[in-house]
């Protein structure tokens, strides 16, 4: 029997983002004894790098939006693609979501009349983004953390102990889910101080783990983004769905090489900022696609007037959602229209007074002038597309969460679904707090389901801590950072923004090769604090992951948010009925099957023009008129 | 523009350590924490660090450079010379873990014995309202990113172990004071600030504004004010000189 630290807990969640800690303060105010497990410092998750802020259709700023215009800016700009249950719920509850976040001592951006102000961003019809400056995901997770410190300190009133109920284990892994049959039992990882094991004793497991964005080389995503959530629940008999569709946001920084990737907020965008080829031409113009004609400007003029009117004009086109914005600036470039550095120019300088700019964008300011040596008050920004998030993730039930795996429940990036093949900006961290939240209560409602807890098999752990251990164990073999950096690029060239298929099939050789390496891995030195030892674990999860993409993006033959076939340039309304699942085969590799989408309820199907339905179904899935 | 860089950095873990020498290729436009991440891919795979974010906005990767508290990921090697060594050491206030990683515990313990915002018992959610010149006091305190580099430089702590018990630090200092100036808390708070959090230990030197990442000014915008407020009961001398004495502009 591995010797280890064991706990025993109502309910698990694994990850400390938006997602995770909305589900742990639920589960805690549903009476579950919880614990939150995340591999960075407490705070410092993902979500605090979230910039431009969070979608709620509260009205504030315009009084004629409402969660059905806000349901349908969320389908489109996924395709149609989107779970319209999960787009329908998050349309719903978000501004509940939000406006709970002032009762936990949230400060958001006021408007004039000292309600929360909301700004405009790409695809959403009305100013709809509750902000905080461009520190909005700081906000958001500083919020939840000192929600999380205030349910320590009622339990500290009442038990003497802060950590009663609720305790966050940081800087600790998980590597390996626990089953007793089909359902859920724990959870095992190690410490990332020590590198000593743990085992978590739990009927009810949240996955909240965020992305896979450090399978690509450009990337705004940091090291946490190993798709370990997703590996994890693939592992446990879980479904992913929609892993070909990751997103690209257009404007990634491009100089310095060292800071290629780092996010530029669309807000730049949504504040007025422009985007301009090397020739100075306003090039979005060009590339409205025909489903957004009617709703985007084709002149610069009324594109301008915009700003100031929105109820008369029609929106600019470097508003459109992400995917077409990315591909546009990748065709620009790829026609020799670039910036010296390979990118495109965003200005902002020409379009704001400069004390607008370092007010409204202050950590844009800070970051190009630390950062790039650019004054961004004064000169235009260079930015190209950099992969930013993954739109595939967990397949769960809207409603409350659930996996196919009992017991086993997933919220945020890590689940699949609400966004379909393309998110809108801002639709993220409202989605985090709508579905942590239920996550948190369908993990709690299943606890009390139970007549029986399911039991660890200790022959499991065994074989977990075997697991982990074995890059010790072989010597003379390769270091993960240069496996890890040969993935990253593989990712990048062939299964990128413009996907071939033989280059996805060259992609899908290598990571087989890739497979083979890092069985044979070393790593060096001891398990104290040895991020080689890390990166050798997250290795498997990320090739793992890495395969659904490239697979499920070689079975689909159209080109849909963030799938783009060069082979097969158009959408075609018979993929959207079909989504592929991937599943893991008990000797470790991938399998990519279809299911039937399930077709939109009639009521919101009546949200839309029929004109527009048309552009995206059959002719037998159109609504009778 | 690639040469190689000299580096001093800190390897070692709480039973002791030393500062170890690397000879490193550097490249046009790097930050400190590219450089740190060469070595781990290039020389030393074990090398601890914390990093996440890489742009400042998670204050993960807080260490000393050249003796300055720091982020290494906003600290360009421009702003070096080609043959100048550069050094890295774990912050000085909290114990070491292993080479660059520090036991930063301390700032979560103190973060939880601040009473939680309060909620106003009559306003239901939806219904708050605030006028932004109201919220952007406490606005500026809620960009702290809890690199802790201000509770690191701190001389109340920074060399005395003794004083962590009864001082929690700048950063937590402006935590309540960026309650207490939050529109619609219901508590109170400047009485603990003084009594419980060591208020009175700041003598006000401002290092804590100069190192903070953020360009917050803790001193001068929350814990002078503070200082005030609680002064209003009683005579602190410190806070008459501060606002009486110019000091040099920032
Ligand atoms: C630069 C940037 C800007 C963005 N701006 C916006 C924006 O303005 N609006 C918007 O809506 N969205 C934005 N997004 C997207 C959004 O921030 C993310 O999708 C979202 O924060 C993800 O939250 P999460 O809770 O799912 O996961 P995260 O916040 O990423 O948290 C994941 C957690 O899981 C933990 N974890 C992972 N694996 C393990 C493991 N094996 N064991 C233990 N713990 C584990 C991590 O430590 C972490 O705590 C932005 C993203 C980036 C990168
Ligand atoms: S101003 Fe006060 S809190 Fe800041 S460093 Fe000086 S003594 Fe410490
Ligand atoms: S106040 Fe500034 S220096 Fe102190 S923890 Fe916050 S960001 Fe860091
Ligand atoms: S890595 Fe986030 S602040 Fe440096």
């Amino acid at each position: 029997m591995t010797e280890l630290e064991r706990h025993s807990y109502d309910v698990v969640v694994i990850g400390a983002g938006g997602a995770g800690l909305r589900a742990a303060i639920e589960a805690r105010e549903q009476g579950k004894r919880t614990a939150i497990i995340c591999k960075s410092l407490f705070g410092k998750a993902h979500t605090v790098m979230a910039e431009g802020g969070a979608a709620a259709a509260m009205g504030n700023v315009n009084s004629k939006d409402n969660w059905q215009v806000h349901f349908g800016d969320t389908m489109r700009g996924g395709k149609f693609l989107n779970n319209w249950r999960m787009a329908e719920l998050h349309a719903q509850e978000a501004p509940d979501r939000v406006w709970e976040l002032e009762t936990y001592g949230a400060l958001f951006d006021r408007t004039p009349d000292g309600r929360i102000s909301q700004r405009n961003f790409g695809g959403h019809t009305y100013p709809r983004l509750a902000h905080v400056g461009d520190r909005t995901g700081l906000e958001l997770i500083r919020t939840l953390q000192q929600k999380i410190v205030s349910l320590q300190q009622e339990d500290f009133e009442a038990t003497g102990d802060y950590e009663a109920n609720l305790k966050v284990y940081a800087e600790c892994t998980i590597t390996e889910l626990m089953k007793d049959g089909e359902a859920v039992s724990g959870a095992f990882g190690y410490w990332r101080e020590s590198g000593r094991f743990i085992l978590f004793d739990a009927p009810a497991v949240i996955l909240a783990t965020g992305g896979v964005g450090k399978s690509f080389k450009v990337t705004s995503n940091s090291w946490e983004y190993t798709g370990d959530g997703h590996a994890l629940a693939m592992r446990a008999g879980a479904t992913l769905i929609n892993m070909e569709f990751i997103q690209f946001h257009p404007t990634g920084m491009v100089w310095p090489p060292s800071v290629k990737g780092i996010l530029v907020t669309e807000s730049v965008r949504g504040d007025g900022g422009v985007l301009k080829n090397s020739e100075g031409k306003r090039f979005m113009f060009e590339y409205v696609p025909d489903v957004f004609r009617a709703q985007y400007a084709d002149t610069e003029e009324e594109a301008d007037r915009w700003y100031k009117d929105a109820d008369n004009n029609r929106r600019p086109p470097e508003l459109l959602p992400r995917d077409e914005v990315a591909r546009a600036i990748n065709s620009e470039v790829k026609a020799g229209r670039g910036t010296p550095h390979g990118g495109v120019f965003l200005d902002v300088s020409t379009r704001l007074p400069a004390e607008e700019i370092t007010r409204r964008l202050p950590s844009m300011h800070h970051q190009f002038k630390e950062l790039a040596d650019v004054d961004i008050t004064k000169e235009p920004m260079e930015v190209g597309p950099t992969c930013h998030y993954v739109m595939g993730g967990v397949e769960v039930d809207p409603d409350t969460a659930s996996s196919v795996v009992p017991g086993l429940f997933a919220a945020g990036e890590v689940a699949g679904g609400m966004h379909g093949s393309n998110r809108l900006g801002g639709n993220s961290l409202s989605d985090l707090l709508v579905f942590g939240r239920r996550a948190g209560m369908g993990a709690s409602t299943y606890v009390d389901s139970l007549q029986e807890r399911p039991k660890i098999d200790e022959a499991d752990v065994d074989t977990a801590a075997t697991e982990a251990l074995a890059p010790f164990e072989l010597e003379g073999g390769e270091n993960p950072y240069s496996i890890h950096q040969e993935l990253q690029q593989s990712m990048n060239d062939l299964v990128g923004i413009i996907r071939k298929e033989e280059e996805m099939e060259q992609a899908l050789g290598r990571l087989a090769e890739f497979r083979g390496r890092i069985a044979k891995m070393t790593v060096e030195g001891h398990r104290q604090f040895n991020p080689g030892w890390h990166l050798a674990l997250d290795l498997r999860n990320m090739l793992t992951v890495s395969e659904c993409v490239a697979k499920a993006a070689l079975l689909r033959q159209e080109s849909r948010g963030g799938h783009t076939r060069d082979d097969f340039p158009g959408m075609n309304a018979e993929w959207r009925k079909k989504l592929l699942v991937c599943k893991l085969e008990s000797d470790g590799s991938v399998d990519v099957t279809e299911e039937q989408q399930i077709p939109m309820r009639p009521d919101l199907l009546e949200l839309f023009e029929l004109d527009e339905l048309s552009k995206y179904l059959t002719e037998e899935e159109l609504p009778a008129k | 523009m690639s040469y190689k860089g000299k580096f001093r950095v800190w390897r070692g873990d709480s039973e002791g350590g030393e500062l170890k020498d690397y000879e490193v290729e550097v490249n046009e436009g790097e930050v400190v924490l590219d450089v740190i991440h060469r070595l781990q891919a290039t020389q030393t795979p074990d090398m601890a660090v914390r990093w996440n974010c890489k742009a400042g906005k998670c204050g993960s990767c807080s260490a000393e450079i050249n003796g300055m508290p720091k982020l290494m990921c906003m600290c360009r090697m421009n702003t070096f010379e080609e043959d100048e060594v550069v050094t890295v050491t774990p912050m000085r206030t909290f114990p070491v873990i292993k080479d660059l990683v520090t036991d930063v515990s301390f700032n979560y313990q103190k973060a939880r014995e601040i009473p939680a915002f309060k909620p106003p018992a009559d306003v239901k959610p939806g219904e708050y309202r605030m006028q932004q010149v109201d919220v952007e006091r406490s606005q500026e305190f809620r960009k702290c990113i809890e690199c802790f580099l201000c509770q690191d430089t701190c001389h109340v702590i920074r060399d005395h172990e003794e004083n962590k018990e009864s001082f929690s630090g700048p950063r937590f200092l402006m935590r309540i004071a960026e309650l207490d100036m939050h529109p619609l808390d219901a508590a109170d708070r400047q009485h603990a600030a003084q009594e419980q959090h060591g208020l009175g230990f700041c003598n006000i030197t401002k290092c804590c504004t100069e190192v903070c990442p953020e360009h917050i000014k803790i001193t001068d915008n929350a814990l002078i004010p503070m200082k005030e407020r609680v002064a209003d009961r009683k005579y602190d001398p410190l806070v008459w000189l501060g606002n009486k004495i110019r000091r040099r502009p920032a």
